[in-house]
């Protein structure tokens, strides 16, 4: 009996949980005249596709999101590593001070900053670019403490095995350090690439034109409601916006999982 | 030994410059420009000590930010927490339909804000909206929801409960994966009912996975304001503003850059105290015993 009521609210608050998504669905698939009405004999249609698509410059965006997140994820997985392994392998004084500071940015997140760092880009002449969006990310706090608890578990007979094999500590790294922390780094990737692929705030304030902006930034000035476009065209955009990452989370799904948790538990 | 501390600051070295140059050294700018006069063409920027916060302090839309930020915690962070843990109950049991209600449960995590404030704004679009279509078939209609300051809060609420629910989920999916069915087999057996066992065993067991679920819920209540953009940049009359999306507009609308350093301030100051109350809670007094 609770058995049954059990199944009965898992599926009302499944059904629940997916008809926003549901339900763009269906408005990006019909006429606007089915909008709001829900008869299964409603034609199907990719008109709203095809006009949103031609309305803005949505294949620019995904590529530049691309970019984007290819770059942070490049530079955050060779800063990462570095630096983890220094923290993990290395004395030196004031590395415990140092790897505290580090941690200060799991809870201020560069996501708060956006006054100060703006002015830095200014600056540096990177508003409006890609390097501008991404850099501020490139170090993570978050990677290094990831990478560095994985390269701690990593036993230091291996080390010694390697340095009798007359490896510096670059080799060391690249050939016993990166491949033995393998899953730790496809897990942070995972993260990293969701997160970026979905940030929002930064990359607004950041970039001004068509040739940068990434898709979040680009959504948004679609549909917002000032636009006045309406809203079949808005659900077709904003299906066009997620189904790139939506495909690679359905298509890798347990890894993408796997990696929230592996990055949450440690 | 030398030739080691080398090598470990060489390694160390471009992920500490980035790091410094996008959020030590901004974390100190900030406050240091907190204490410093806006800067005119005729006159230049003057240090003012703490002017600028008895400026904040005597603006009631600063509080009224700061309350709506709070109410927003306090109505996404307990009722998402509460929701991931049921469902993480509901799915960790085989159950028809698992695998697929995972996903469904999961699936906003993946979208960004934008994208889920997109899907929500029609809802709350008065009359032609779907919650007005479906009230109106009960005789309540015309509800401009994201335009009455006594319904925009909740409204985002939801919105936000719904974003992140699933998210959390999959950390209580995980520590309840670890737990042996022996336990329940044995309260059973003892004749507890099952919100006995809930309450004495399983949700003592699972505070760990809570707090660190909850710190993270906390820090998301303040860093997210996209979906502000999209449904009602702040409005109305700043009953949806959020502190992060005031600062955004004191440096970029109203260009008030004092301002905005001390707003920034005091969420740097907020965000310090949460990590120090997880510092001192978090691996104290939470474990199980």
């Amino acid at each position: 009996m609770s058995r049954a009521l059990d199944t009965f609210a898992a599926w009302v608050l499944g059904v629940l949980w997916i008809s926003p998504l549901a339900y763009a669905l269906w408005a990006a698939f019909h006429p606007p005249e089915f909008m709001a009405n829900f008869v299964l004999t409603a034609p199907l249609t990719l008109d709203n596709f095809v006009h949103a698509w031609a309305m803005a410059p949505f294949p620019r965006y995904i590529l530049n999101t691309f970019v984007l997140v290819t770059a942070i994820l490049a530079a955050q997985l060779v800063l990462g590593t570095l630096a983890a392994y220094g923290f993990a392998r290395f004395r030196f004084p004031g590395r415990d001070a140092i790897f505290l500071l580090v941690l200060v940015q799991l809870m201020i997140v560069p996501d708060v900053l956006i006054v100060e760092n703006y002015t830095t880009m200014a600056d540096l002449g990177l508003i409006d670019s890609i390097l501008g969006i991404g850099l501020p990310y490139m170090a993570s706090a978050f990677g290094i403490f990831l990478l560095r608890q994985a390269f701690k578990s990593i036993p230091k007979e291996l080390d010694d095995a390697a340095r009798i094999e007359g490896c510096g500590a670059l080799g060391m790294l690249w050939r016993v350090y990166v491949p033995l922390a393998r899953p730790t780094l496809v897990a942070y990737a995972l993260v990293s690439i969701s997160y970026h692929w979905n940030n929002f705030l930064w990359p607004l304030i950041v970039t001004n034109s068509v040739t940068v902006r990434p898709i979040t930034v680009g959504l948004a000035i679609f549909g917002a409601p000032e636009s006045g476009v309406s809203w079949p065209l808005v659900s077709a955009a904003t299906l066009i916006s997620v189904t790139p990452l939506l495909l690679a989370f359905l298509i890798f799904q347990r890894q993408f999982v796997q990696s929230f948790l592996q990055a949450g538990i440690k | 030994m030398r030739k080691e501390w080398v090598t470990g600051y060489l390694l160390i070295l471009p992920a500490a410059v980035v790091l410094a140059a996008f959020t030590h050294v901004p974390i100190v700018r900030t406050v240091h420009d907190s204490l410093f006069s806006r800067a005119s063409a005729i006159r230049p920027s003057r240090f003012v000590g703490t002017g600028n916060f008895e400026t904040l302090a005597s603006d009631p839309v600063f509080w009224k930010v700061l309350g709506n930020n709070l109410a927003f915690a306090l109505g996404t962070v307990p009722v998402s927490i509460a929701l991931a843990l049921v469902m993480a109950l509901l799915v960790n049991r085989k159950i028809r339909g698992q695998g697929t209600l995972r996903l469904a449960y999961f699936l906003p995590t993946m979208l960004p804000m934008i994208a889920a404030a997109n899907l929500w704004l029609f809802f709350y679009t008065p009359d032609i909206g779907l919650l007005d279509q479906i009230l109106g078939a009960f005789g309540v209609s015309g509800t401009n929801w994201l335009g009455d300051p006594d319904t925009v809060m909740p409204c985002l609420i939801a919105m936000t409960v719904w974003k992140e629910a699933g998210f959390f989920m999959i950390f209580y999916l995980a520590a309840l994966q670890t737990q042996p069915p022996e336990l329940w087999e044995a309260a059973h057996l003892e004749g507890a009912s099952r919100w006995v066992y809930f309450r004495r065993v399983l949700f003592p067991m699972l505070m760990p996975t809570t707090m660190f679920v909850l710190i993270n819920a906390v820090l998301n209540a303040f860093k997210l304001v996209d979906h502000l953009f999209i449904m009602t940049k702040g409005g109305p009359n700043n009953a949806s503003n959020l502190l992060l999306y005031y600062i955004f507009e004191n440096a970029f609308a109203f260009n008030d850059m004092p301002a905005a350093a001390a707003l920034t301030t005091v969420l740097l100051a907020l965000l310090a105290l949460l990590a120090v109350s997880q510092f001192l809670f978090l691996d104290k007094r939470v474990h199980y015993r």
